[in-house]
């Protein structure tokens, strides 16, 4: 994480450990910013692929700035789902961007027009390196740097990668099974115990019976009762 | 353009937007309770799964095995082998392609 080097000889012993420690904030930030760009690329490519526009695509990284959820809409609609049912896929899949909220809005306290910010900055990656700081000052500029990085980044990426699959063709490249690889690319992470595997499988297996006996789109929201599987609500008590 | 993915994008985004922010207005309290932050936390692990199988086996209303799900096994293999996520879509993208051109 970051290091905080201790200098032995200058005089300023607290300003050098604290440009050190702004300085790993920083290269933690455009880390992040730059791998998300590269998200951003297959996002762009695959929303093309999924029958979207590169404006539409772009529209999307602006304005939904939210990875799995931008992913879960070009999914259903490219699947052939209603445009309700990929509201609905996108809206689920962003639940958690507003938990990250009771995490961040105490470090950085703003009001007003900065909190309307902040709200849209709000995602996995820049919670995550706001909340890895051990230091408020230092959680608060790996908030700002980490939000801003994969906004920039994010929506570049996407315009790329929109523009660039615009002028292949995307059935003959394979870019739809890419489609569902990315959807397992961002599964993969998040399946770390046991509860999680079963929801996966469950979500899996409720979707395929859903297919034949569903509408396009209604599938994936069936597999949302999947999470039933791994929520015990008689233990209140139990520590996570 | 189509006008009704126009409105769905809109509306996806706006409501995703009203999430963000209400997290950042609701008293704190409501949202700490472990129930809400575990149900919350598995919601994407069950539709991306979900996700998973519409892209790769649905064709209209029927399940398919094509070349959509042998890049998802060359995907799922270049995962286990630690590949970065970019990795990953491009080997999956370029065996299903592979395979439609061979078949």
């Amino acid at each position: 994480m970051d290091e905080q080097q201790i200098p032995q000889t200058r005089s300023d012993p607290a300003a050098l450990e604290d440009r050190a420690g702004r300085r790993a904030v920083w290269r933690q930030a455009l880390s992040v910013g730059v791998a998300s760009g590269a998200y951003g690329v297959s996002f762009g490519a695959l929303a093309t692929a999924s029958g979207l526009s590169a404006v539409q695509a772009c529209a999307l990284s602006v304005l939904m700035f939210t990875g799995g959820s931008q992913f879960a809409l070009i999914g259903v609609l490219g699947a052939g789902g209603s445009g309700l049912a990929g509201v609905a896929s996108a809206v689920l899949l962003g639940v958690r961007n507003g938990l990250y909220a009771v995490q961040v809005a105490p470090l950085l306290r703003v009001r007003g027009l900065r909190r309307v910010l902040a709200a849209q900055l709000t995602i996995d990656e820049s919670t995550a390196v706001a909340t890895a700081q051990r230091a408020p000052a230092l959680g608060r500029l790996g908030f700002w740097t980490t939000g801003v990085s994969v906004f920039v980044l994010w929506n570049a990426a996407t315009l790329l990668g929109a523009v660039g699959a615009g002028i292949v063709d995307t059935t003959a490249l394979g870019l739809d099974a890419a489609v569902g690889a990315a959807f397992l690319g961002l599964l993969a992470p998040q399946v770390r115990d046991r509860p999680a595997l079963r929801v996966a499988l469950g979500g899996a297996l409720l979707a395929a019976v859903a297919v034949p006996l569903a509408p396009p789109g209604v599938p994936v929201l069936l597999a949302a009762l999947a999470v039933l599987l791994a929520v015990r609500p008689a233990a209140p008590t139990r520590r996570r | 353009m189509e006008p009704v993915t126009w409105a769905a994008l809109l509306s996806a985004a706006a409501v995703c937007f009203a999430l963000k922010l209400g997290g950042w207005l609701v008293p704190p309290r409501l949202l700490a309770d472990p129930l809400v932050r575990r149900t919350a936390a598995l919601l994407p692990v069950a539709l991306l799964a979900g996700l998973v199988v519409v892209q790769v086996a649905a064709d209209e209303r029927a399940l398919v095995l094509d070349a959509r799900a042998a890049g998802l096994v060359a995907g799922a293999l270049a995962l286990l082998a630690r590949a970065p996520f970019l990795v990953v879509v491009v080997v999956a993208a370029a065996t299903a392609g592979a395979v439609r051109a061979l078949s």
